[in-house]
């Protein structure tokens, strides 16, 4: 059996556990730099705001409605994100982190077990450990219990958060219940495509024929079938080293000049290089991405990419940097008010199991030098070596106008008690 | 060790330090005595370890006022917090009551709770289903500075 915890609104309830007074009340988390919203309380979902709400439209609409709005805080969420995962590798050994509010479970040996038991414990000491409230949906594959934790989330009267997808009726119910759209692993290109062969839910989907799936989509999809229908296929992922790194963001003002944007532009490329030190890999690859403010239609619009291929696989913060930002020189155009940019690597290979190229080679000090760098930054924080493009006043200047304290990781900033 | 039973199976978990101070013998001197503590290295006391029983359930506070300093919470005073612990008559919780966190000890009397202040200063408080409350952790330990 499997099983996927998904954390309900993450990062609105981990605001709720420290906040307990935002309880019933409509709740938005906003992205880095304010952005858009990306984690609503169901009140906010009930008023109709919408996922990805650019924040500066929707300020009448909180003031209106008086929505308690705050800016992410991913120190917070990554500890309660934490403390989840770990306390769910208190039921089983498997536990494959899927991302920072979600988890699949397998359950090897468990013959026997009361599964709707086991998913209330589950739920139960989730929510009393960390006061966050989960859907616990449990199933024979993990196609099957990602469509359970939808059920358990959608009827939380009926369910109690946990929902066991036991018998062939309750995974045939399910499976019609299930619109095709919100089928994991069907994104949305493939849902129009499946909904013109009036494939509307995931019921309709397994009734497609193998051959027509593997003619038409490819091997991903005939083994999401079968594992719909209930044939163990797909497995739990091994914790695997991410394929691509990306650091992007929206500056805080628009930037019509080089300058700004080259600083910005070193600024997310040292952040990627540094990334993919902590993983022990290095790149083939950089894209640099910019782009305007499109929510300013009024304003010429230019959003553009550029990819550089490097000779040699690198981590050294000095190449990417260096290559990212003359990359960004290259498709700047003037006369554009920027409000975007990013950089990402990928083509990764492991940093010890690469192909040497026999003419060019990194500079073999960079190596030795970015682990100094590591060091210093890691155990004195805040970035205190930077590259000289950057800038060094700038610390941490994403704007984070409602950031809530960061209650658990910061021994200034936690609850007080009277 | 910690141990967590469920209906038939009995899990232990390994526990993992980070920063406990573990002392260093260089053993692999191969001139001169070795050293005779070697045989008798044991972890370096942890704080961490003797406050914190239940790392994923823990938090801290910190106490502000007066109304606990018969039990020994003063102001500024750190709390340390675990949400694993059930609520009973006699600990100290600190519960979320109409709007803001206090921290009080729990009486629980044939099915009436009340917050019970340690300062003759401050009314008992008894708890109402007027009242916006839940028990958000039981304290375990106070740390303070002398």
């Amino acid at each position: 059996m499997y099983a996927l915890v998904d954390c309900n609104n993450f990062y609105t309830s981990c605001e709720r556990a420290f906040n307990p007074s935002l309880q019933n009340k409509s709740v938005a988390i906003l992205s880095n730099n304010d952005g858009c919203v990306i984690s609503r309380s169901d009140e906010a979902k009930a008023i109709g705001l919408p996922m990805g709400a650019p924040a500066f439209k929707y300020e009448q609409f909180f003031k209106a409605n008086n929505v308690q709005v705050f800016s992410s805080n991913y120190p917070l969420y990554g500890d309660m994100s934490s403390r989840v995962m770990k306390i769910l590798e208190q039921f089983t050994p498997d536990v494959e982190i899927y991302s920072i509010d979600e988890a699949f479970l397998q359950f090897k040996g468990f013959d026997n077990y009361n599964f709707e038991d086991y998913g209330n414990q589950i739920r139960q000491r989730i929510l009393k450990w960390t006061g966050i409230p989960t859907s616990v949906g449990i199933a024979p594959t993990k196609a099957l219990s990602k469509v359970a934790s939808k059920i358990a989330r959608k009827f939380p009267k009926e369910t109690k958060g946990v929902y066991v997808i036991a018998s062939e009726d309750q995974r045939i119910k399910a499976l019609k219940w299930t619109k095709i759209e919100d089928v994991w692993g069907i994104g949305r290109g493939l849902s129009k495509r499946l909904k013109l062969k009036k494939c509307r839910t995931a019921y309709d989907f397994i009734q497609l024929p193998n051959a027509w799936i593997r003619h038409n989509f490819s091997v991903v999809e005939s083994r999401l079938k079968r594992d719909l229908e209930g044939i163990t296929t797909l497995q739990l992922d091994e914790q695997k080293n991410k394929k691509a790194i990306a650091t992007t963001r929206s500056f805080e003002y628009t930037f019509s000049d080089i300058d700004n944007i080259k600083e910005r532009v070193s600024t997310f490329a040292t952040s990627c290089a540094e990334k993919l030190r902590k993983q022990g890999s290095c790149c083939h690859m950089i894209i640099v991405m910019l782009s305007s403010d499109r929510h300013k239609k009024d304003l010429n619009q230019h959003r553009v990419n550029t990819t550089v291929s490097l000779p040699y696989p690198t981590d050294s913060t000095l190449i990417i940097s260096q290559q990212a930002v003359n990359a960004v020189t290259s498709i700047f155009k003037k006369g554009i008010k920027y409000k975007r940019a990013g950089v990402i690597v990928t083509g990764l290979v492991a940093f010890d199991n690469y192909q040497l190229n026999m003419f060019q080679y990194e500079n073999p000090k960079h190596k030795p030098l970015m682990h100094v760098i590591d060091e210093i930054n890691t155990k004195y924080s805040d970035y205190k070596i930077k590259l000289g493009n950057q800038d060094l006043e700038r610390t941490w200047k994403m704007r984070q106008e409602r950031l809530s304290p960061r209650y658990t990781t910061n021994i200034n900033d936690i609850i007080k008690v009277k | 060790m910690i141990e967590y039973k469920s209906t038939s199976l009995t899990f232990f978990i390994p526990e993992s330090f980070e920063n406990s101070g573990v002392p260093f013998f260089n053993a692999g001197i191969s001139a001169g005595f070795p050293s005779p503590a070697e045989d008798f290295k044991e972890q370096r006391l942890s704080l961490d370890k003797v406050l914190v029983k239940n790392k994923e359930a823990t938090f801290f506070a910190k106490v502000s006022g007066q109304s606990m300093i018969g039990a020994g919470l003063d102001d500024n005073d750190l709390l340390v917090i675990d949400r694993s612990l059930e609520p009973a008559h006699n600990k100290i919780a600190v519960c979320f009551l109409d709007g803001e966190f206090t921290v009080k000890r729990l009486k629980v009397d044939s099915g009436e709770v009340w917050l019970q202040p340690e300062n003759p200063d401050y009314p008992i408080i008894k708890i109402t289903s007027e009242n916006d409350f839940i028990i958000w952790g039981i304290v375990t330990n106070v740390i303070k500075k002398v």
